[in-house]
Protein backbone atom coordinates (compact mmCIF):
# COMPACT_ATOMS: atom_id res chain seq x y z
CA UNK A 1 0.00 0.00 0.00
CA UNK A 2 1.40 3.38 -1.10
CA UNK A 3 1.84 5.31 2.66
CA UNK A 4 0.93 8.70 3.05
CA UNK A 5 4.09 10.80 3.57
CA UNK A 6 5.90 11.60 7.40
CA UNK A 7 3.59 14.52 8.86
CA UNK A 8 5.13 18.49 9.66
CA UNK A 9 5.43 19.77 13.08
CA UNK A 10 6.53 17.52 16.33
CA UNK A 11 5.33 14.30 17.77
CA UNK A 12 2.83 15.12 20.51
CA UNK A 13 1.47 11.66 21.19
CA UNK A 14 1.32 8.55 20.53
CA UNK A 15 -1.92 6.24 21.11
CA UNK A 16 -2.58 2.61 20.13
CA UNK A 17 -6.48 2.03 19.98
CA UNK A 18 -6.85 -1.66 20.73
CA UNK A 19 -10.32 -1.00 22.99
CA UNK A 20 -13.34 1.55 23.09
CA UNK A 21 -11.50 3.57 26.01
CA UNK A 22 -8.73 4.00 23.97
CA UNK A 23 -10.98 5.86 20.92
CA UNK A 24 -12.12 8.47 24.08
CA UNK A 25 -8.00 8.75 25.48
CA UNK A 26 -6.49 9.41 21.69
CA UNK A 27 -9.41 12.04 20.98
CA UNK A 28 -8.81 13.50 24.07
CA UNK A 29 -5.36 13.71 22.80
CA UNK A 30 -6.51 15.62 19.98
CA UNK A 31 -7.98 17.93 21.96
CA UNK A 32 -5.15 18.60 24.29
CA UNK A 33 -3.03 19.39 21.28
CA UNK A 34 -5.68 21.78 20.09
CA UNK A 35 -5.73 23.55 23.21
CA UNK A 36 -1.85 23.87 23.14
CA UNK A 37 -1.88 25.67 19.51
CA UNK A 38 -4.37 27.88 21.55
CA UNK A 39 -7.38 26.53 19.51
CA UNK A 40 -10.69 28.08 19.38
CA UNK A 41 -13.56 25.77 20.48
CA UNK A 42 -15.54 25.40 17.31
CA UNK A 43 -12.26 24.53 15.94
CA UNK A 44 -11.10 22.18 18.50
CA UNK A 45 -14.80 20.25 18.48
CA UNK A 46 -14.24 20.04 14.52
CA UNK A 47 -11.33 17.97 14.76
CA UNK A 48 -12.20 16.07 17.81
CA UNK A 49 -15.65 14.76 16.20
CA UNK A 50 -13.53 14.01 12.69
CA UNK A 51 -11.19 12.23 14.60
CA UNK A 52 -13.76 10.33 17.04
CA UNK A 53 -15.30 9.38 13.49
CA UNK A 54 -11.81 7.96 11.72
CA UNK A 55 -10.65 6.62 15.62
CA UNK A 56 -13.74 4.05 16.07
CA UNK A 57 -13.89 3.12 12.52
CA UNK A 58 -10.08 2.16 12.69
CA UNK A 59 -11.23 -0.17 15.93
CA UNK A 60 -14.36 -1.78 14.48
CA UNK A 61 -13.67 -1.95 11.10
CA UNK A 62 -9.92 -2.38 11.33
CA UNK A 63 -9.51 -4.15 14.60
CA UNK A 64 -6.80 -1.71 15.93
CA UNK A 65 -5.23 1.11 15.04
CA UNK A 66 -2.21 3.40 15.93
CA UNK A 67 -2.63 7.08 16.14
CA UNK A 68 0.35 10.00 15.86
CA UNK A 69 -0.47 13.69 16.45
CA UNK A 70 1.91 16.12 15.44
CA UNK A 71 1.45 19.61 16.28
CA UNK A 72 2.75 22.21 13.85
CA UNK A 73 3.08 25.38 15.81
CA UNK A 74 4.45 27.38 12.68
CA UNK A 75 1.55 26.70 10.62
CA UNK A 76 -1.19 26.32 13.71
CA UNK A 77 -2.12 23.44 12.29
CA UNK A 78 -2.49 20.05 14.47
CA UNK A 79 -1.84 16.81 12.21
CA UNK A 80 -3.43 13.48 13.30
CA UNK A 81 -2.36 10.08 11.18
CA UNK A 82 -4.72 7.03 12.06
CA UNK A 83 -3.15 3.70 10.52
CA UNK A 84 -4.72 0.12 10.77
CA UNK A 85 -3.49 -3.43 9.77
CA UNK A 86 -7.55 -4.68 8.78
CA UNK A 87 -9.32 -5.55 5.78
CA UNK A 88 -8.84 -1.90 3.94
CA UNK A 89 -11.53 -0.57 1.80
CA UNK A 90 -12.59 -2.14 -1.40
CA UNK A 91 -14.37 0.84 -2.79
CA UNK A 92 -13.54 3.94 -1.40
CA UNK A 93 -16.31 6.17 -3.50
CA UNK A 94 -19.03 4.03 -1.83
CA UNK A 95 -17.55 4.38 1.53
CA UNK A 96 -16.76 7.94 1.57
CA UNK A 97 -20.54 8.49 0.67
CA UNK A 98 -22.78 9.36 3.10
CA UNK A 99 -25.23 6.70 4.33
CA UNK A 100 -22.75 4.03 3.22
CA UNK A 101 -22.61 1.19 6.06
CA UNK A 102 -21.35 -1.69 5.78
CA UNK A 103 -21.80 -2.38 9.70
CA UNK A 104 -24.46 -1.09 11.72
CA UNK A 105 -24.20 2.82 11.41
CA UNK A 106 -25.42 5.46 9.55
CA UNK A 107 -22.48 5.88 7.37
CA UNK A 108 -22.25 9.10 8.03
CA UNK A 109 -18.39 9.11 9.75
CA UNK A 110 -16.50 9.47 6.65
CA UNK A 111 -18.01 12.21 4.75
CA UNK A 112 -18.54 13.65 8.32
CA UNK A 113 -14.99 13.95 9.04
CA UNK A 114 -13.67 14.90 5.56
CA UNK A 115 -16.23 17.85 6.15
CA UNK A 116 -15.07 18.59 9.36
CA UNK A 117 -11.50 18.76 8.86
CA UNK A 118 -9.59 21.08 7.47
CA UNK A 119 -7.15 18.22 5.74
CA UNK A 120 -8.30 15.14 4.92
CA UNK A 121 -6.31 12.22 2.54
CA UNK A 122 -6.56 8.67 2.92
CA UNK A 123 -5.18 5.26 1.17
CA UNK A 124 -6.33 1.70 2.07
CA UNK A 125 -5.56 -1.27 0.00
CA UNK A 126 -8.08 -4.80 0.72
CA UNK A 127 -6.58 -6.59 3.05
CA UNK A 128 -3.39 -4.68 4.21
CA UNK A 129 -4.82 -2.09 6.04
CA UNK A 130 -6.30 1.84 6.21
CA UNK A 131 -4.47 5.02 6.21
CA UNK A 132 -6.45 8.01 7.41
CA UNK A 133 -4.43 11.68 7.96
CA UNK A 134 -6.04 14.65 9.07
CA UNK A 135 -6.00 17.79 10.42
CA UNK A 136 -7.61 20.77 11.75
CA UNK A 137 -6.33 24.38 12.53
CA UNK A 138 -6.12 25.92 15.88
CA UNK B 1 -36.52 11.45 38.58
CA UNK B 2 -38.42 15.03 38.65
CA UNK B 3 -41.58 14.75 39.71
CA UNK B 4 -42.95 12.45 36.40
CA UNK B 5 -40.29 13.70 34.42
CA UNK B 6 -36.92 11.12 33.35
CA UNK B 7 -33.55 12.73 33.51
CA UNK B 8 -30.62 10.96 31.36
CA UNK B 9 -27.59 12.05 31.66
CA UNK B 10 -25.15 10.99 29.12
CA UNK B 11 -21.57 10.42 29.91
CA UNK B 12 -18.57 11.54 28.03
CA UNK B 13 -17.20 8.10 27.42
CA UNK B 14 -19.80 6.05 26.98
CA UNK B 15 -19.61 3.30 25.18
CA UNK B 16 -21.12 0.19 23.27
CA UNK B 17 -21.14 -1.90 26.20
CA UNK B 18 -23.27 0.79 28.00
CA UNK B 19 -25.86 1.31 25.73
CA UNK B 20 -27.98 -1.64 26.21
CA UNK B 21 -28.24 -1.19 30.04
CA UNK B 22 -28.93 2.36 29.44
CA UNK B 23 -31.82 2.21 27.24
CA UNK B 24 -33.21 -0.65 29.29
CA UNK B 25 -32.71 1.63 32.37
CA UNK B 26 -34.77 4.12 30.80
CA UNK B 27 -37.78 1.89 29.54
CA UNK B 28 -38.21 0.11 33.17
CA UNK B 29 -38.26 3.58 34.70
CA UNK B 30 -40.68 5.45 32.39
CA UNK B 31 -42.75 2.36 32.58
CA UNK B 32 -42.47 1.88 36.39
CA UNK B 33 -42.76 5.76 37.32
CA UNK B 34 -45.58 6.38 34.68
CA UNK B 35 -43.20 9.12 33.15
CA UNK B 36 -44.50 12.39 31.27
CA UNK B 37 -41.31 12.87 29.34
CA UNK B 38 -37.90 12.37 29.31
CA UNK B 39 -34.85 14.55 29.10
CA UNK B 40 -31.62 13.88 27.95
CA UNK B 41 -28.65 15.62 29.44
CA UNK B 42 -25.60 16.07 27.02
CA UNK B 43 -24.11 19.07 28.68
CA UNK B 44 -21.00 17.14 29.67
CA UNK B 45 -20.37 16.23 26.15
CA UNK B 46 -17.72 17.95 24.37
CA UNK B 47 -18.28 16.56 21.49
CA UNK B 48 -21.00 14.00 19.58
CA UNK B 49 -20.06 12.20 16.52
CA UNK B 50 -22.33 9.58 14.86
CA UNK B 51 -21.64 7.09 17.43
CA UNK B 52 -23.50 9.32 20.36
CA UNK B 53 -25.73 10.79 17.87
CA UNK B 54 -26.95 7.06 17.59
CA UNK B 55 -27.75 6.27 21.09
CA UNK B 56 -29.34 9.99 21.75
CA UNK B 57 -31.69 8.83 18.59
CA UNK B 58 -32.36 5.60 19.98
CA UNK B 59 -33.07 6.30 23.38
CA UNK B 60 -35.62 9.01 21.74
CA UNK B 61 -37.21 6.40 20.04
CA UNK B 62 -38.12 4.19 23.07
CA UNK B 63 -39.58 7.54 24.50
CA UNK B 64 -41.96 7.76 21.19
CA UNK B 65 -42.49 4.23 21.48
CA UNK B 66 -43.66 4.25 25.36
CA UNK B 67 -45.46 7.67 24.94
CA UNK B 68 -43.15 9.87 26.94
CA UNK B 69 -41.83 12.94 24.31
CA UNK B 70 -37.81 13.24 24.60
CA UNK B 71 -36.35 16.63 25.52
CA UNK B 72 -32.15 17.02 24.75
CA UNK B 73 -30.86 19.66 26.83
CA UNK B 74 -27.52 21.39 27.16
CA UNK B 75 -26.24 20.56 23.53
CA UNK B 76 -22.91 23.24 23.31
CA UNK B 77 -23.17 25.55 20.05
CA UNK B 78 -19.99 24.03 19.10
CA UNK B 79 -21.73 20.49 19.13
CA UNK B 80 -24.85 21.67 17.31
CA UNK B 81 -22.48 22.90 13.91
CA UNK B 82 -20.60 19.63 13.84
CA UNK B 83 -23.66 18.01 14.63
CA UNK B 84 -25.51 19.45 11.00
CA UNK B 85 -22.20 18.67 9.18
CA UNK B 86 -22.20 15.24 9.71
CA UNK B 87 -26.03 15.64 8.54
CA UNK B 88 -27.20 14.30 11.88
CA UNK B 89 -30.41 16.49 12.97
CA UNK B 90 -31.93 14.36 15.08
CA UNK B 91 -35.33 15.11 13.38
CA UNK B 92 -37.06 12.25 16.02
CA UNK B 93 -35.00 14.53 19.10
CA UNK B 94 -36.61 17.99 20.30
CA UNK B 95 -34.38 20.08 21.76
CA UNK B 96 -34.44 22.21 24.70
CA UNK B 97 -32.31 25.55 25.88
CA UNK B 98 -32.32 24.11 29.15
CA UNK B 99 -33.99 21.79 31.90
CA UNK B 100 -36.78 24.35 33.49
CA UNK B 101 -37.32 24.83 29.55
CA UNK B 102 -37.85 21.18 28.66
CA UNK B 103 -39.99 20.65 32.11
CA UNK B 104 -41.75 23.49 31.52
CA UNK B 105 -42.90 21.79 28.00
CA UNK B 106 -43.58 18.69 29.25
CA UNK B 107 -45.98 20.12 31.77
CA UNK B 108 -47.53 22.07 28.84
CA UNK B 109 -48.02 19.05 26.64
CA UNK B 110 -50.13 17.13 29.17
N1 LIG C 1 -10.60 1.66 8.84
C1 LIG C 1 -11.46 1.01 8.06
N2 LIG C 1 -11.20 -0.25 7.61
C2 LIG C 1 -12.07 -0.91 6.80
N3 LIG C 1 -13.26 -0.42 6.41
C3 LIG C 1 -13.58 0.82 6.83
C4 LIG C 1 -12.72 1.59 7.66
N4 LIG C 1 -13.32 2.79 7.89
C5 LIG C 1 -14.50 2.77 7.23
N5 LIG C 1 -14.67 1.58 6.60
C6 LIG C 1 -15.81 1.21 5.72
O1 LIG C 1 -16.45 2.38 5.27
C7 LIG C 1 -17.84 2.35 5.62
C8 LIG C 1 -18.33 3.76 5.85
O2 LIG C 1 -17.71 4.30 7.03
P1 LIG C 1 -18.46 5.45 7.84
O3 LIG C 1 -17.65 5.81 9.03
O4 LIG C 1 -18.80 6.54 6.88
O5 LIG C 1 -19.82 4.78 8.26
P2 LIG C 1 -20.10 3.70 9.43
O6 LIG C 1 -18.92 3.57 10.32
O7 LIG C 1 -20.58 2.47 8.78
O8 LIG C 1 -21.29 4.40 10.22
P3 LIG C 1 -21.20 5.70 11.18
O9 LIG C 1 -19.79 6.18 11.17
O10 LIG C 1 -22.15 6.70 10.59
O11 LIG C 1 -21.64 5.23 12.53
C9 LIG C 1 -17.92 1.43 6.81
O12 LIG C 1 -19.20 0.88 6.97
C10 LIG C 1 -16.86 0.38 6.46
O13 LIG C 1 -17.38 -0.56 5.55
MG1 LIG D 1 -17.96 5.24 11.14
Amino acid sequence: MKRLRALPGTLFERHEITAEPDVFRARQAVGRAMDALGAKVIRKTRLVTAVSEIFRNALIYGGSAVVRIYCDAEDRMVWVDCSDNGPGIADMTLAMSDGYTSGRGLGRGLGGAKRLADEFEIVSEPGVGTQVRLAGRA
Amino acid sequence: MVDEIMLVAIDEDINDSDIVALQDHLAEEVHANDAQGIVIDISALEIVDTFVGRIIAQLAGIGILLDAPTYLVGMRPAVAMTLVELGMTLPSVKTARNLQHAVTRLRASR
